[in-house]
């Protein structure tokens, strides 16, 4: 990959109005101080007479849309009207589908005068490019719109780029994870992963079994997502070219499960008697695995991702071991005092029902820990630990042949004083001993942002752009991007890029942008 | 605007499950003496009006501005749902709140000042709620406690005595490492208010940036803002900042720190900066103001004589902290002027010898002024009635404790830095401090008259001020305003978790 682009440091302004300037860094490119000024009057998206999608693809006229008020935040007539055109052209008109685990997001973008061809096999790799289109145009200080003259071609180093959303300890209203799909695909993230429900609140509304929100909702009416809800999440999503991935977290992290489905929570004993509190899903009860399948059903309808988490992390063994029929249970079955056996038990009969169901599982990394017959198509999400002890898990998880997803250096809940993206940022994914088809084990990453702490009030301002510092390390080549310091005032940038867009991205560090963030 | 009646409905739902109710309902911060009857009303058609012995009548605008403000807080769904129906049976109607003040002079037209009388009144109970208090001050946080009171369209009897533990309580905001737009301003006096705060802190220029529009030295802003039209305080932002403060009865305290924390400074007024050597020759570069220029002073007399017209309060704040002594060793002239002195080579004295001249200054304004503790601890000469903010973390307490035993009065930072964030509930970390846990006498805690949260700048600006001051800055406000007794951490979370709901709509 060539870098022929002005060396940046020396002027760093004038070097963000090229490629460099655009986030995250794309993988090759050239790029010239040539410039071509743009005037909205006079500028125009097309197709391509040898692409196989045409007017009326869906994905493309949308993004057309969006795009054309992206380039142009304020349109004032510019000056020149030398018309321009983006002409897209790309080898498959997927218009109607939606981005898989396969998607290519591959493009070619080259900008000359009057015009930027932009070629891709897919329309997701159209959208990622238009948004590195539209990151490449800027204003001078008059208000006119340029840009430079350009080679790129860029795919992504990781085919999974999630972001984690978690609407049980709080409830999002839709609107906020609209936005934050929105502000995704400006980091070219291409997965949502909506970890829906867990202990605290059960907001999706099964059509199935209705109860399970209307009694574990924080409300029945008002903090719930509803199926038309949970449409307009993944059809938003499609258009940028994101995938959504669901969350059923159990046996643990179930507790709003059990107020809607008598029956479903394992009942704790306090000596000989029911304490009244509930643990866990039941595993002993044959309706246990009825419910999951009827529910797994439902889910795989209606979020059409061949993906589904099934979580099945953090699972307390407590009430479990006090209640007389797990105890009969285990040993029937022979497990013994070992209650990882049980819990292995129930997520592989899960995992069973999925699988069923034609859909992949994504389980959190315990899962592996604790259950050495896996199916070997599980994707195991590493979320615990130290840099070094996450190193061993990756080792070890690879050795054994199973795809990987990283999340633990991401958990960007967890905040500090100070620039903690630095840390988002060094992360280096395949720094692990293994061999190279190890390493291509390894599917990509994702940032989680759990919600103990966070709701629609400061979700925004916490997620980027310290979000978006891991979206460079996903995307983009690792030794381009390994130091910080020159990803510094880039960052900066790509952050008034986001306000200018109304993402309420939070500062750096000490400064200003241009456009100052105007809402309250 | 309705956002105070998402509590009510939230409560009548049950959704707030993890908020038990507390015996105080939901009041924040919490009244000196609440006495809760159990005796409920409802709420068909409701006024608040003056009372007729009120010697503020319907010229006070401050007092119809509130009204207006917290009947809308109050019934803003319910106006637009339009009149409930009556129940044939249920409790007795409320119709009206009566603003009682009862002091000759209202103080309505005037601003609030670190003696103003803050206190307030109210009782709740049939035929009528009256709301007394001896000046518009103490009828605001009336208000304020009234609105917090709303239960739905039912109110329970409560009577209620109430008055400020500190007089100062105050947040300090940073517009120079980052220009914060009037509006976010102007929305966290709003959220001031609803937390009883009453000082605004303006840390309006540093280093970084100048955003102080001066009528006298225009080209300072012009040259040291981020932008001089986006980035800068035009006289009549201040203006409009200052009245919304005051109809809220808060005080705007403006900070211009020096001779530190000045770099900006230097980009329009020439000269004011003392130039830095590297060896024999200038650097280029430039550090604190200049102390041995005639220059400096005439600068300063003519700036802070523009800056006591333009800010109403009694105080200014004058900085004076951090100072870096690096350049002005560089400096020959300094060095030759710290001979002719006869400081040797004791900066501080240097230091002193400037604020001394600048407080001189100021003095002639007739203006008093706060100052960061080091100027205390540099032993400079201070005005009895000087303000000593102490700010450095470790040995604040010793710190409180000679500031009062010289005399001087002070507030309290140290341990609300609420720029520093970490994970999880710090909010308890500020709600459990005591600011007179200091060894001194009697005569000597009465000296601290309240305390700070500082929000500083560095990572701060409009797109996160909000979600990262409320509600930890509200935890500040209970601990200067309640009573010394008032710690219980679980039934302050719990007043805590709704009170944040209110602030949320």
């Amino acid at each position: 990959s060539s870098r022929v682009s002005s060396s940046g440091s020396s002027s760093a302004l004038s070097s963000l109005h090229t490629v460099e300037g655009v986030w995250p860094l794309p993988q090759s490119f050239t790029s010239s101080t040539e410039r071509y000024p743009l005037n909205p009057k006079a500028f125009y998206f097309g197709y391509g007479r040898q692409s196989a999608a045409q007017q009326d693809c869906s994905v493309l006229d949308a993004a057309f849309k969006r795009y054309f008020s992206l380039i142009f935040p304020d349109y004032t007539s510019g000056s020149g009207d030398k018309p321009f055109t983006v002409e897209i052209r790309v080898d498959h008109a997927d218009c109607d589908s939606y981005p898989n685990e396969n998607s290519s997001e591959r493009y070619n973008l080259s900008v000359s005068a009057g015009q930027a061809s932009l070629n891709a096999e897919t329309v997701w790799g159209a959208l990622r490019g238009l948004e590195t289109f539209s990151q490449l145009v800027y204003q001078d200080d008059f208000g006119t719109y340029f840009v430079n003259k350009t080679e790129i071609d860029d795919f992504p180093r990781f085919q999974f780029r999630g972001i984690l959303l978690d609407t049980s300890r709080h409830y999002l209203p839709v609107q906020a994870i609209l936005k934050t799909l929105d502000a995704m695909a400006y980091s070219k993230f291409n997965v949502f992963h909506w970890h829906i429900v867990d202990d605290p609140s059960f907001p999706y509304q099964s059509r199935t079994f209705p109860d399970l929100s209307s009694t574990g909702a924080f409300h029945p009416m008002t903090h719930i997502y509803t199926q038309s809800d949970v449409r307009r999440v993944i059809s938003h999503a499609r258009l940028w070219g994101i995938r959504v991935l669901p969350e059923f977290d159990s046996p643990g992290h179930t507790q709003s499960w059990g107020k809607g489905q008598s029956d479903l929570l394992t009942p704790c004993y306090r000596g000989s008697t029911p304490s009244g509190t509930f643990g866990p899903v039941n595993p002993v009860l044959p309706s246990t695995y009825q419910f999951m399948a009827r529910l797994f059903k439902e889910v795989s309808s209606v979020f059409p991702d061949s993906y589904i988490h099934l979580g099945g992390d953090e699972v307390d063994f407590s009430c479990w071991k006090s209640n007389p029929d797990v105890r009969a249970f285990m040993q029937k079955m022979g497990f013994g005092g070992d209650f990882t056996k049980l819990e292995a038990f129930y997520m592989e009969k899960i995992v069973n029902i999925t699988s069923a169901l034609k859909k992949t599982s994504i389980v959190w990394q315990d899962v592996f820990d604790y259950h050495e017959r896996i199916p070997k198509d599980t994707v195991l999400h590493i979320w615990k630990g130290t840099p070094a002890s996450y190193k061993e898990e990756l080792s070890r998880m690879t050795k054994a042949g199973m795809r990987v997803l990283l999340a633990a250096p991401w958990y960007i809940n967890h905040i500090a004083y100070g620039q903690d993206w630095r840390n988002y940022y060094t992360v280096q994914p395949l720094n692990f001993s293994g061999t190279e088809e190890q390493k291509k084990l390894v599917i990509g990453g994702e940032v989680c942002m759990w919600g103990e702490y966070v709701d629609a009030t400061n979700l925004t301002p916490r997620l980027w752009p310290r979000a978006s510092a891991a979206a460079e390390r996903l995307w983009s080549d690792e030794k381009q991007t390994s130091s910080v310091d020159e990803a510094f005032p880039r960052l900066q940038d790509f952050r008034c890029k986001l306000v200018r867009r109304g993402i309420r991205a939070e500062p750096l560090h000490v400064g200003h942008c241009k456009h100052e963030y105007q809402g309250v | 605007m309705s956002i105070r009646t998402i509590m009510l409905i939230m409560l009548i739902a049950g959704t707030v499950r993890a908020v038990q109710a507390s015996q105080y309902v939901s009041l924040w911060p919490l009244p000196q003496k609440v006495k809760i009857l159990d005796l409920s009303f409802k709420l068909t058609s409701f006024n608040i009006v003056d009372a007729k012995e009120s010697s503020a009548g319907s010229s006070c605008s401050l007092l119809q501005d509130a009204y207006r403000r917290y009947y809308e807080y109050m019934f803003g769904i319910a106006k637009r749902q339009g009149p409930r129906k009556s129940r044939l049976t249920g409790p007795s109607e409320l119709t009206e709140l009566q603003v009682w003040i009862t002091s000759p002079d209202s103080e309505c037209d005037g601003y609030p000042s670190v003696t103003s009388d803050e206190s307030y009144e109210l009782s709740v109970d049939l035929p009528y709620a009256v709301l007394k208090a001896p000046k518009v001050w103490g009828a605001l946080h009336g208000l304020e406690t009234f609105s917090q009171l709303v239960y739905e369209d039912q109110y329970g009897a409560v009577s209620i005595s109430d008055f400020p533990r500190f007089a100062h309580r105050g947040i300090l905001l940073d517009s120079s490492r980052h220009f914060l737009p009037l509006k976010v301003i102007l929305a966290n006096l709003e959220t001031m208010a609803m937390n009883k705060f009453n000082v605004f802190h303006w840390h309006i220029v540093d280093d970084q940036s100048f955003p102080y529009l001066s009528r006298t030295f225009p080209q300072l802003s012009q040259q040291g803002a981020y932008h001089p039209y986006t980035h800068v305080y035009t006289p009549a932002d201040v203006k409009m900042v200052i009245e919304f403060g005051r109809l809220r009865g808060i005080r705007v305290v403006p900070e211009f720190d020096t001779p530190g924390h000045t770099q900006s400074w230097g980009k329009g007024q020439k000269d004011l900066l003392t130039p830095c050597y590297s060896g024999s020759k200038p650097s280029g570069s430039f550090g604190p103001v200049n102390p041995i220029l005639n220059t400096t002073y005439d600068f300063m007399s003519q700036f802070f004589k523009e800056i006591s017209t333009v800010f109403p309060d009694a105080y200014v704040h004058l900085g004076g902290d951090e100072v870096d002594f690096t350049c002005w060793k560089s400096n020959p002239d300094i060095q030759k002027f710290m001979d002719q002195q006869g400081y040797g080579q004791d900066y501080k004295k240097l230091e002193s010898f400037y604020i001394q001249k600048l407080l001189d200054i100021v003095t002639t304004t007739h203006k008093g002024y706060m100052i960061w503790q080091e100027v205390f601890d540099n032993g400079v000469k201070l005005k009895p009635d000087t303000v000593v903010h102490v700010w450095i973390g470790g040995g604040a307490n010793e710190e409180m404790g000679k500031v009062t035993a010289a005399g001087y009065t002070t507030i309290l930072s140290a341990p609300w830095y609420l720029d520093y964030i970490s994970y999880a509930q710090d909010w308890q970390k500020y709600y459990k401090v005591e600011p007179l846990d200091f060894d001194g006498t009697e005569e000597q805690k009465k000296l601290v008259i309240g305390g700070e949260a500082c929000l500083w700048g560095e990572y701060v600006d409009a797109t996160n001020l909000t979600p990262r001051l409320w509600p930890r800055a509200s935890a500040v406000a209970e601990r200067l305003w309640s009573a010394k007794d008032v710690t219980d951490i679980n039934d302050a979370f719990n007043r805590l978790s709704v009170h944040r709901c209110r602030m949320v709509a």
